[in-house]
């Protein structure tokens, strides 16, 4: 889709004046059936992600198998010079299975730091970051939306828009200064 | 029959007419709005660097500078530049490193345990508290590095393989402090970074050269505040901060493991795990507020550094307080109880012995007594009272490290190999110098990055909430501000 002017159309958005005119937006597109749609905020809103259907976010099973990957690499960096290349006798102590107490320590720290490394790749990369530019950036007021500004927009390329249509829930559902988003 | 009105409605009946039922103070005083957040603390770092700024920093560089000399210094001629000597091999380099990593998990406690509390009064300390636990456990590494005397051989503590063949012993505690303290320092970074994003995007937003604004887009990551991205950031953080809760009690039990797996006498015991996290977040929450009572000062953050968050961190310190308090009362009555001979009189030599007011001054008046005021209301709320008991209980937390490790070592079981330990103008210079780097790192944290985490704190507004208006009409901000439960 293109403007008169000949940009392509990246979405439609919408300032609203609180978090819970936000709130209640929302859930109204949510049940229009609009499906590339995204709300701003300056924090997280509670009770957004049910307003927007989104589930339960799913980086817990990331970290999950982070945290496996710690613990096993401990394992094999601990056991593999014990058992076989550079069996190591201190006080006279066993290094059999007998040792495996004194390994702990070492398995729960790597396993919290895989997890955590985990945890901090998988936001980034789920969440499609770093992503120096953005279209959205060319909306002037989204500025606001790191400081005091909720915004709902709506892509063109959801198989539900068109110019009209999204015009008309956004402005029913009270936003204001609704704005074309160009590509470019 | 039906006329009869139900539990639920009579209790809705009352909850609307009484007068703020259970009102909870708010935490942001004087109705700021989110853009007042947004100016006021983006300001410090928007506004030229006040003159004070230059002069504590050029104070702080220089005795930073000289810290740096000192370890320069002590590299290159060696460890006998410090006092130490036969019997007592550990003095100030690791009373100096457990002071430090100690210092550390008051930060990981404010933005991970009480996180997972709810605990929303934490916004306003979090993010300057967590860039504390960084500068605090890099001070700390400094003196592990090197007390070992050859620094440059500090690889053979990593688990790489080699061309000699030879693997680290993993089933030693130094060994686990090692993995311990640096998992606890990358995590303490993630977790502080991941809390950043957000902030970074507000002044990459704000910013208006095209150098912040490079800077600040890069390391913002392009965060534009999508829920979408919100609902994975949520979870990344909530789990950062149910992975830190473990880790940063792990880190001062592995700390302890040090003394505790030996056989000295006042080192070999089972309590040292608690007592020294116990110790930890005591001393830890006496330096944030150290550092955060001038900086709400100076930067006029009283609205979101409130009395109320002094008056909480002022009852954790009491609490923290008692629990040491009561592991120096149970180390003194099992070295009674006990009957060993070796036992009793270490603690008898800690009281009497040559370094008998470090215990008194130190582990007596400030870690045992000082915070005792804290029982008071109005010692809480009284800044000056406060800033005391927090030098007190900064000073004595060093004092104890010290009586633990020296006092451990200089006389033990046989009379003849006992000895006393003299600090060198090197030991003492090169603690100073970590307080110099440790403030330095601090005043340029606070220059050039939001030591106030602003997303966070726009959570706890009342109009962050987008349930404000319940279903039966009940307002649940009331007119004055007071957030109803």
């Amino acid at each position: 889709m293109r403007t008169p002017s000949g940009h392509e159309v990246y979405a439609m958005g919408a300032e609203y004046s609180s978090a819970s005119a936000l709130y209640e937006a929302a859930k109204m597109v949510r049940d229009a059936g609009f499906k590339r749609w995204d709300v701003f905020s300056p924090f997280p809103i509670h009770g957004m992600d049910a307003a927007m259907g989104l589930g339960k976010s799913w980086l817990s099973a990331v970290v999950l198998s982070g945290g496996i990957t710690g613990l096993l690499t401990a394992v094999l960096v601990e056991f593999g010079p014990s058992w076989g290349l550079y069996p190591l006798i201190v006080h006279g102590k066993p290094y059999d299975w007998r040792t495996v107490p004194a390994f702990f320590p070492i398995m729960f720290e790597m396993t919290v730091l895989f997890s955590a490394f985990a945890a901090f790749f998988a936001v980034l990369i789920m969440n499609g970051l770093p992503r120096p530019h953005h279209p959205i950036f060319n909306w002037e007021r989204f500025k606001r939306a790191t400081n005091d500004g909720f915004f709902l927009v709506i892509e063109a390329r959801d198989p539900r828009f068109t110019e009209l249509e999204a015009r008309e829930i956004l402005e029913r559902s009270g936003g204001e200064h609704i704005t074309i988003v160009h590509e470019d | 029959m039906n006329d009869w009105p139900t539990a639920q409605e009579v209790v809705q009946e009352e909850a609307a007419t009484t007068d703020q039922p259970l009102a909870r103070k708010p935490l942001v005083l004087n109705r700021r709005n989110f853009s007042w957040i947004t100016e006021r603390i983006s300001g410090v770092i928007e506004q030229p660097a006040p003159r004070w700024w230059w002069v504590c920093f050029t104070i702080t560089g220089t005795i930073a500078m000289f810290g740096l000399f000192c370890l320069g210094y002590q590299i290159s001629t060696g460890v006998g530049t410090w006092g130490l000597n036969h019997p007592v091999g550990w003095a100030w380099d690791i009373t100096n490193f457990v002071f430090w990593i100690g210092i550390g998990h008051a930060g990981t406690l404010i933005s991970a345990i009480l996180y997972l509390l709810r605990q929303k009064w934490r916004t306003s300390i979090n993010r300057s508290a967590e860039a504390m636990t960084l500068f605090a456990v890099m001070c700390a590494a400094i003196f592990p590095g090197v007390h070992v005397g050859r620094v440059w051989m500090a690889w053979y503590l990593a688990p790489i393989p080699n061309a000699f063949g030879v693997w680290p012993n993993f089933r030693s505690p130094l060994m686990w402090d090692v993995f311990a303290v640096s998992t606890y320092f990358t995590v303490s970074v993630l977790f502080w970074y991941t809390g950043l994003i957000p902030d970074l995007a507000t002044l990459r937003d704000r910013a208006t050269t095209k150098i912040k604004k490079f800077l600040f887009g890069v390391f913002a990551c392009g965060w534009r505040g999508s829920n979408r991205n919100w609902r994975h950031y949520e979870m990344a953080y909530l789990l950062l901060a149910g992975l830190s809760t473990p880790l940063v009690l792990s880190v001062h039990s592995v700390v302890s493991f040090d003394f505790a797996t030996s056989v000295l006498p006042t080192w070999h015991t089972t309590i040292f795990p608690p007592y020294f996290v116990a110790g930890a977040i005591f001393g830890g929450f006496a330096m944030v507020l150290t550092l955060l009572i001038p900086a709400r000062a100076i930067f006029k953050l009283e609205d979101i550094i409130t009395p109320q968050h002094i008056d909480k961190m002022a009852k954790i310190i009491l609490l923290t307080g008692s629990f040491v308090t009561y592991a120096y009362a149970m180390e003194f009555f099992v070295a009674w109880y006990s009957g060993n001979a070796y036992e009793r009189f270490a603690f008898w030599n800690r009281i009497f012995g040559p370094y008998w007011w470090y215990w008194w001054v130190g582990m007596l008046f400030c870690n045992i007594l000082s915070p005792q005021l804290f029982w008071f209301r109005w010692c809480r709320r009284n800044i000056l009272v406060v800033y005391f008991v927090c030098m007190c209980v900064n000073a004595g937390m060093w004092f104890e490290r010290f009586i633990i490790i020296v006092g451990g070592l200089h006389r033990d079981f046989i009379p003849s190999s006992w000895g006393i330990f003299i600090p060198t103008w090197v030991d003492i210079w090169t603690f100073i110098g970590t307080l110099g780097i440790f403030t330095s790192l601090f005043l340029l944290f606070i220059r050039f990055l939001p030591m106030i985490a602003m997303s966070e704190v726009k959570i706890v507004l009342p109009e962050a909430d987008a349930h404000a208006h319940s279903p039966n009409g009940n307002h649940s901000v009331a007119a004055d501000g007071m957030e109803r439960i």
